[in-house]
């Protein structure tokens, strides 16, 4: 069993990194408190290749595998958690979906711009009133013919602002119940999708979140992904990638939070001596840095998985759910550690511990992604 | 114009300086390896300068002399935007030694600019690019901190003390650059990553050339003594020690 | 056997660096027991040319043609090489300045001469001749050997001092042929900061980091660097925004200083930035972060706003100098 990472794994780990450091530290606290979306740095993702990293170089994507991706939004979210759910939405809902289950002609209209960064994408799944339980879709997509009518709303969405591409998904066949449900692609600037204000979120402040309107929003026929009734097992299969995403994510949260930790032990004197001296620190650390070695290792099983064409969707719940709810745990720990210092914006963790409690939530709740392993086992 | 730019490799700034074999040797345990900063600013205005003339320049190469641990730095540098690796396979001995190798390699091919950073962040020799130019007995203009191709010009800020003058020079020609020649190390792109996996990197053997310099030990810094800490409320307290116990002014 | 050093001149003047770099030279010259042959090339007034007696240069050479007005590195080192030769000098020191970079690694392939650059002291001995040395950006020191016959230095201001050491001299007008060919570029334009102090010579330098919040806030910065005769620095943060040139940014990939004393407003102390000036004889830092890692290089600090305390020590300074 081989645990290195390859040379180009480390260069990409290595270029997210410095991108990270260099780019978004800068300005990640002020952005955070006034909401401000990272505008120049996504473009600069786009540049980078960070958009699309996975995506076949054919439909100008980077071509890379889940483990560099992986990587990558570790070092992205030890520092900004917006930009980084940003990048994950994209990548793993929305340009793998349509590159995975799109048509020739969706691919090329939609997926490359998307993967170029030129477009960023959406996927409209939550509801005011369906959120861990997707099958009961509000939103109707009625079948017109030649094109869909859309009405309903979606609660949540990151990216709604910023997006020009949507993934919706609706509900065609109600007497079908969830095979009745479509995934199809819209036009954000189509006439009559309206958003509702932006979310006062408590973290990820500078990802734009919005609830989003349809009013008999006219969408073409060829937009829908797959087969008529597919887009359940659509949204099914694209948010087992997902998970991956926000996983690394969670893990990046909890390894900035010991990074920042472990330096700040090193630096802070109390009862003579610098903190990391004192066993109950050093053990503090030491049960973070487990907890973090693990999540890592189920967030890379996820991604080896995938890249191998194995089935990956239970190891991949596995990691969203322990990683998301180590990191809620680690970023509090962190901030414990860094006493007062640790409640003020300027060190950045109280950062990290608001923005991990997201991860236990979205994407799949940890109650949710446990339903997912115990049916599983008990099958 | 081909442009060659001499790379080195060094260990991660942030790495713990450490010595063994009785203090006579580097501890090369646990150490990250990067492209020497100066080399690669020098690096970024290549690729800079080759995207804003593609015409103009014809390509980019890069050369170390290093053993096969130096090859992730070299194609990290081929992921940045050089067009192709040169590895001459030695240790460096001393920056006599690694000139004569470099010499070689322009020698070989021919090159109109080649860029060297002014120091290495380890050794801090500052002296393989203009050895080098010696070497080939070209010209040598160091301390540059900005190159431009004017209209297949070659334009050169050089740094002196109070100033700068700005110089036209032609090729064949040494640049020894400093901070200025970029503003940042650019950061590879997916894209360039890819495309590095097929750029080539050649390995050569080493010419036989003696060192004339060895480091035959090392030690690190003695311990500081603690900072003399003076109350907010108490500056004129500080004054008087700068003025009476160190005086410093 | 003889010590040859070059002489660098500014608009036909010395600096103290070059008086360091004689008294290095004699040190040295002392334990060899020979002479020291100093090497100016340039329009220096004789007098000039004989202050460098002062501090040990029995033998002083001066080149001058007009078509050396500018530095042409090759040119300059077939100078100093063919007086070297001329001179029989088997150790050849520089100041480690910009032009001590440019010319002594050509120096040193032109004469297979060793080469050791930032000394700061002289060798520990002659036979093997060892030298110690600044590595790792100043994190550790190293002992270079140089096994050639001819050595050459390259001296660290500002860590010798200078020491006077008069003795008898001669100067020695030498003439040297420069076809226009060799020297192969031209200037188009020359630019000066004139009027402040220049920062690589400064005996007081004073910086500011990103504490002092904004380019507006300088103003005591600079009025205490006027009032001390010193010059104004700051950390990288600061030139990247623009609040200050890039020419006055100190640290690993900016300027490396090492003036007598080193103020610090508002500097957070990075390694980088500690690296530019760690060989400052005395550095005092201010910061309103006790953890601030500029505390373990500084030999005297103020934990408290940078703002606060600028104003309170520039009256305690001006006192001070009044009495």
């Amino acid at each position: 069993m081989n645990f290195e990472f390859t040379e180009e794994q480390l260069m990409i780990q290595q270029a997210a990194r410095d991108f990270a450091q260099r780019e978004l530290l800068d300005d990640v606290i002020e952005r955070d408190h006034n909401a401000e979306f990272p505008t120049k740095h996504v473009k600069t993702m786009s540049e980078l290749g960070f958009m699309g990293m996975m995506v076949s170089p054919e439909y100008d994507g980077g071509g890379m595998d889940t483990i560099s991706y992986v990587l990558s939004m570790e070092e992205i979210s030890k520092v900004d958690a917006s930009c980084s759910v940003i990048m994950s939405v994209n990548n793993s809902l929305v340009c793998y979906g349509i590159e995975k289950f799109g048509t020739e002609e969706q691919k090329q209209k939609f997926l490359r711009p998307l993967a170029r960064g030129e477009k960023i994408g959406a996927f409209l799944l939550s509801e005011p009133e369906a959120g861990s339980d997707a099958t009961h879709q509000k939103t109707m997509a009625e079948d017109m013919g030649d094109h869909y009518l859309l009405n309903g709303t979606k609660n949540w969405i990151t990216s709604a602002n910023s997006a020009s591409t949507y993934i919706v998904i609706a509900q065609t066949h109600p007497e079908l119940k969830h095979k009745g449900i479509n995934a199809i692609l819209v036009d954000k600037n189509s006439p009559g999708v309206s958003l509702g204000p932006h979310e006062d979120k408590m973290g990820m402040r500078s990802s734009d979140t919005h609830s989003v309107m349809f009013t008999d929003v006219k969408v073409p026929k060829e937009n829908r992904i797959g087969e008529d009734g597919f887009g359940f097992k659509f949204a099914m299969k694209t948010l087992e990638g997902g998970r991956i995403g926000i996983a690394s994510q969670a893990l990046g949260l909890a390894s900035g939070a010991l990074e920042r930790s472990v330096q700040y032990s090193k630096e802070r004197k109390a009862f003579g001596t610098e903190i990391m001296n004192h066993q109950v620190i050093a053990f503090k650390l030491a049960d973070m840095a487990v907890k973090i070695e693990n999540a890592r290792n189920l967030c890379l099983k996820a991604a080896w998985l995938k890249d191998n064409g194995k089935p990956y969707g239970i190891v991949s719940a596995m990691a969203k759910q322990y990683a998301a709810d180590i990191a809620m745990e680690v970023t509090t720990e962190a901030v414990q550690i860094h006493g007062g210092y640790g409640y003020v914006k300027e060190y950045h963790v109280e950062r990290l511990m608001r923005e991990a409690k997201l991860t236990q939530i979205y994407e799949g709740t940890s109650e949710v992604q446990k339903i997912v392993i115990s049916r599983d086992l008990l099958r | 114009m081909k442009i060659l730019i001499c790379l080195s490799n060094v260990p991660d700034t942030t790495t713990k300086i450490r010595f063994v074999d009785e203090n006579t040797k580097f501890d090369t345990n646990g150490v990250q390896w990067i492209i020497n900063p100066w080399d690669e600013l020098a690096l970024t205005r290549a690729v800079e300068l080759k995207e804003k003339n593609p015409a103009e320049i014809e390509n980019i190469t890069v050369a170390t002399v290093g053993l096969q641990d130096s090859e992730a730095t070299m194609r990290k540098a081929l992921a940045v935007g050089a067009d192709r690796a040169i590895r001459i396979n030695a240790e460096a001995k001393d920056a006599y030694f690694v000139a004569s190798q470099l010499a070689e390699v322009v020698k070989a091919e021919g090159f109109d600019v080649v860029l060297a950073g002014i120091e290495s962040s380890d050794y801090n020799g500052n002296a393989v690019g203009s050895m080098l130019s010696e070497l080939l007995d070209y010209p040598s203009v160091s301390s540059v901190s900005k190159f431009e191709i004017d209209g297949g010009q070659i334009v050169f800020n050089r740094e002196i003390d109070g100033g700068s003058e700005v110089l036209n020079i032609s090729a064949p020609v040494v640049a020894i650059v400093q901070k200025g020649i970029a503003l940042e190390p650019r950061i590879p792109a997916m894209r360039g990553i890819m495309m590095a996996r097929s750029k080539p990197l050649n390995v050569v053997e080493p010419v036989a050339v003696d060192a004339l310099t060895e480091h035959v030990g090392f030690e690190l810094p003695p311990a500081k003594a603690a900072c003399k800490m003076v109350a907010e409320d108490n500056v004129a307290e500080l004054v008087r020690l700068l003025h009476e116990e160190a005086k410093a002014f | 056997m003889s010590v040859l050093i070059y002489n660098e001149n500014w608009d036909g003047k010395f600096k103290k660096l070059s008086y360091e770099l004689v008294s290095y030279a004699h040190a040295i010259a002392k334990l060899a027991n020979t002479e020291v042959i100093a090497l100016s090339i340039g329009d220096v007034a004789e007098d000039e040319l004989k202050s460098l007696a002062n501090y040990g240069a029995s033998k002083i050479i001066s080149v001058n043609n007009d078509k050396l007005k500018y530095l042409a590195n090759k040119v300059y080192t077939g100078i100093i090489a063919e007086i070297a030769e001329k001179e029989n000098a088997d150790i050849i020191v520089m100041a480690h300045n910009n032009t001590g970079k440019a010319l002594s690694p050509r120096l040193s392939v032109k004469l297979k001469a060793g080469l050791a650059t930032t000394v700061n002291a002289i060798p520990e001995s002659l036979t093997p001749f060892i030298v110690s040395k600044k590595v790792y950006t100043g994190k550790a020191f190293a002992k270079l050997k140089i096994n050639s016959d001819r050595k050459i230095l390259t001296l660290s201001q500002n860590s010798f001092g200078i020491k006077e050491n008069k003795v008898d001299s001669t100067v020695e007008n030498v003439s040297f042929e420069v076809n226009d060919a060799d020297i192969n570029f031209e200037v188009k334009d020359v630019n000066k900061i004139t009027g402040k102090v220049l920062l690589n010579d400064a005996e007081i330098v004073v910086s500011g980091g990103r504490g002092m919040k904004a380019a507006e806030n300088w103003g005591p910065i600079e009025e205490l660097a006027e009032i001390l005769g010193g010059a104004t620095a700051c950390s990288r943060p600061v030139s990247d925004e623009g609040w200050r040139p890039h020419s006055e940014h100190t640290g690993q990939t900016g300027k490396i200083i090492a003036p007598n004393l080193y103020f610090a407003f508002g500097i957070s102390g990075a390694i980088q930035h500690v690296a530019g000036v760690s060989s400052s004889k005395c550095i005092v830092a201010v910061n309103k972060d006790e953890e601030a890692p500029i505390f373990e290089s500084a030999d005297y600090g103020i934990v408290g706003d940078a703002l606060k305390v600028l104003p309170e020590f520039i009256e305690a300074v001006k006192k001070v100098k009044s009495e």
